[in-house]
């Protein structure tokens, strides 16, 4: 009955959909408030119905109804609570159940707290997003249906796949989604903008706080698949440049350059052209992330042609939403003429390098990810475009945005004095120079461009530092005017510089785990000892032990440094049994400066096993970096200019706090 | 088996294909560390054929295993990088790179993105001289600032 229920309410959000999507632009055409403000309505109505059909589906897999094929297929009795939830999502239909509730809730969202947007503008807008609902609600009732029942019903269902039974895992996509999806609100306001054919900062000011906050949730999103990869799939890797990673990582650049490029929008007038293309773009590619991972095509060009229904529907959906939006574009490009004259050197023209090096690199990353599909479908060739590709191509444009980000926030709109950036630079630029010789003294063997890497890193955080010390007059004023100053600062500047600091951080963790990992593959006989990364390990043997679904040998180590025992680790293997599938968890150690990370390997004779050491130095920044960038978002967004729906009197030009000097 | 995963979670599909255990095997290192290193940066490049998007040096599949034993007995027999590679690839096709050679059929791979660069860096070149030009014409055709006191003192007298 409640599976019926769900269903129920799934095609009654389509029609409200529908009805979301055609009325409030045509009102929008004819000037009829009351039609537009059926928008309002309509995506509120649009999520409390997709809620209910979404939390039907979950109490479907709670209450182990396997009498709905979905949970037969993907849940388990035995399985613990908190994956029996996260099953909701842990599999192609519920996935998308989960995309959709995403989408409305943006949509409700900007029903709710855009209350002081233009009425035509908001109902465009609404019209828009409501329209992009209706393309993926048609493609969960026509091919992905959630809540289909079997007959006879099955006494258990076949579970969810181990690999996936993880707590970082269980929360990864609906963060993943919510960033993915909240692109869709920058998209739908730059159709809308198009549309109306008004596009003015104030434009960008509205667009702002939705992409900043979809970032940041792609940012954790992210992070959090590259933290479980890094402890679950056994050998200390945290990136594999894998298509589906990758799917996930080009709406982030994308986003990333269109944080940038709306500022300079927002405060100058200035690439408007471009800025409303990002916009599109970067949701165009959430769309074909969606594609990638949902259609197949991934594992190969021939299973997607095998089976092609559901491929076929998402591609539709991409090229529908993606070329309107271009052709639309193309169609009223002309009208947007810039104001805003600045020279080559100034804030403007740094936030356009950032640009065009994150864009290129997305680029890179995009035609890494598609070239060996597209090859094989038009010639049948096949090749391989793995992690050495990427780091070719990706990396060397990486270093001088690296090199670039400290300038950026120094420089003066319109026309900015690169010397005297520099010279405010020289504390950061002595600091990183000392960081790089200390690198060079301490680190012993590695790659000798190592300690330049980590250079980089140093740079950009000391910039970030040195900005916010500018601006407080640091060093040049007394003490309490720095303090009233550092206090009276804007929440963006620093949003900003946090945010650019964990940039920062993130690559020296980069830097450090990839230069100076340390690694022994050994055969250990229990009372047995190695030394790895300064740590002493004895081998004390392994036990098996029984877990709620599965049964694990569980091996133990103690670790010592100095002689002290500091701690056990015990690195286990998982035999589990619905479905039977192995897996690994690693035993870690963590401290300041890395990672000591156990794997327990094959079971040989004589309670030998073969183990594997690693010590990952300096690993674990790579994601309190994330959590940084997160952090300098969530501070940019309280502040009260950007946030949504800050009233116009905002624009006071005392809010620009360009540095006075 | 295959569909099913590949309609599991979004960026985590490729890894339900990773089985858990060890890849390079204590048996395989070889008693040279200058070897057995040099073997490790040519298996980071070789594609394990059966897997998905993994190298042979991160694989636990048997023929990723043949594979790695076979790159070590060919730099024991005094073999170049290259060569290795060279052997590698007419044995298995250059499906087996990770990093796909530069040629005729990969000049859209890598070419695109330094095109791209300085495509970007001339429409910005581009932008930025018309633009500059418009100004100064602006500024040839507007008031200069003795006309402009000109005019405002004309104007407070009428």
């Amino acid at each position: 009955m409640i599976a019926e229920v769900g269903h129920f309410a799934l095609i009654l959000a389509l029609g409200v959909a529908l009805v979301q999507t055609i009325l409030p632009m045509w009102g929008a055409r004819r000037g009829d408030l009351s039609l537009m403000r059926v928008g309002s309505t309509a995506a509120q109505a649009q999520f409390l119905l997709l809620l209910m059909s979404f939390f039907a589906l979950m109490t479907a897999y709670v209450t182990s109804d396997f009498s709905v094929q979905n949970v037969m297929q993907n849940s388990h009795s035995a399985k613990p609570m908190l994956y029996k939830i996260s099953g909701v999502w842990g599999n192609h239909e519920g996935s998308m159940l989960l995309w959709v509730l995403i989408l409305a809730l943006f949509g409700s969202a900007v029903a709710l707290f855009g209350r002081n947007l233009p009425p035509d503008l908001k109902a465009n807008v609404l019209g828009v997003q409501g329209s992009i609902s209706v393309a993926f609600l048609l493609f969960i009732v026509t091919t992905s249906n959630p809540f289909t029942r079997i007959h006879p019903v099955p006494f258990e269902g076949s579970g969810l796949n181990p690999i996936l039974q993880d707590p970082a895992l269980s929360f990864h996509p609906p963060f993943l989604y919510t960033g993915y999806v909240g692109f869709s609100i920058a998209f739908s306001f730059a159709v809308a903008a198009l549309i109306s054919g008004r596009i003015d900062p104030a434009w960008a000011r509205w667009v702002r706080p939705w992409t900043l906050g979809a970032w940041m949730f792609l940012t954790l999103g992210i992070a959090m698949g590259s933290w479980w990869a890094y402890y679950e799939l056994g050998w200390g890797g945290w990136w594999f440049w894998d298509p589906v990673e990758n799917a996930s990582f080009m709406p982030w650049l994308a986003g990333t350059a269109l944080l940038h490029s709306a500022i300079v929008m927002e405060k100058r007038d200035a690439l408007k052209v471009w800025t409303i293309l990002l916009a599109i773009l970067t949701f165009s590619l959430s769309l074909m992330g969606t594609f990638l991972v949902r259609s197949g095509v991934l594992t190969s060009v021939h299973a997607f042609a095998v089976d092609p229904a559901r491929g076929v529907f998402i591609l539709a959906i991409m090229v529908l939403f993606t070329g309107g939006a271009l052709a639309l574009f193309a169609g009223r490009a002309q009208i947007l003429r810039q104001g805003g004259l600045f020279a080559p050197v100034s804030r403007e023209g740094a936030l356009i390098l950032n640009n065009l090096l994150i864009t290129t690199a997305c680029a890179a990353v995009f035609v890494g990810t598609l070239y060996p599909l597209a090859l094989e479908a038009v010639t049948g060739e096949k090749i391989s475009v793995g992690p050495p590709f990427f780091n070719a191509t990706f990396v060397p444009l990486m270093v001088p945005l690296l090199i670039a980000i400290p300038y950026g926030p120094f420089l003066a709109w319109k026309r900015g004095d690169i010397l005297g950036t520099s010279q405010r630079l020289a504390m950061a630029a002595l600091f990183t120079a000392f960081a790089i010789i200390a690198a060079y003294a301490l680190s012993g063997p590695g790659p000798w461009l190592a300690p330049l890497a980590l250079g980089l890193g140093v740079w950009v955080i000391m910039g970030a530092v040195s900005e916010i010390g500018f601006r407080a007059k640091a060093f040049r004023a007394p003490p309490d005017e720095v303090f009233r100053r550092l206090r009276n600062l804007p929440r963006s500047a620093y949003g900003t510089a946090i945010a650019h600091i964990g940039v920062g951080v993130m690559v020296v963790g980069i830097v450090g785990t990839t230069a100076w990992q340390t690694e022994k593959i050994v055969v250990m006989k229990p009372g047995e000892a190695e030394e790895i990364g300064g740590y002493n390990l004895k081998f004390e043997g392994v036990a098996p032990q029984q877990g709620p679904n599965y049964r694990e040998e569980i091996g133990s180590f103690i670790v010592s440094e100095d002689g002290t025992e500091l701690t056990h680790l015990h690195p286990s293997k998982r035999m589990y049994t619905a479905p039977p599938q192995a897996t690994t968890e690693a035993g870690i150690h963590a401290a300041w400066s890395g990672d000591l990370y156990t794997v327990l390997g094959d079971d040989l004779k004589d309670g030998a096993f073969t183990v594997r050491l690693y010590f990952n130095p300096l690993v674990r920044l790579i994601w309190i970096g994330t959590i940084i960038m997160f952090l300098g978002g969530l501070i940019s967004l309280s502040d009260r200019r950007l946030r949504v729906g800050a009233p116009k009197r905002a624009r006071a030009p005392k809010a620009h706090a360009v540095p006075a000097e | 088996m295959v569909r099913f995963l590949t309609m599991v979670l979004p960026a985590l599909v490729v890894f339900a294909f990773v089985s858990p255990a060890l890849a390079v095997e204590p048996d395989e290192v070889l008693k040279d560390p200058a070897l057995e290193d040099r073997a490790r940066v040519i298996s980071k490049d070789l594609r394990c054929l059966v897997c998905q998007n993994q190298s042979i040096d991160d694989s636990d599949a048997p023929l990723a295993k043949d594979l790695r034993v076979l790159v070590r007995e060919r730099l024991k027999t005094g073999e170049t990088n290259q060569q290795v590679i060279d052997f590698v690839v007419s044995k298995y096709g250059e499906f087996v790179l990770l990093k796909p050679r530069f040629g005729p059929h990969t000049l859209v791979l890598w070419l695109s993105a330094p095109i791209i660069l300085l495509l970007g860096m001339f429409v910005m070149y581009r932008a930025y001289a018309r633009r500059r030009a418009d100004a100064n014409r602006d500024k040839k055709t507007s008031l200069t600032a003795q006309e402009k006191r000109a005019l405002n003192k004309l104007l407070k007298e009428s």
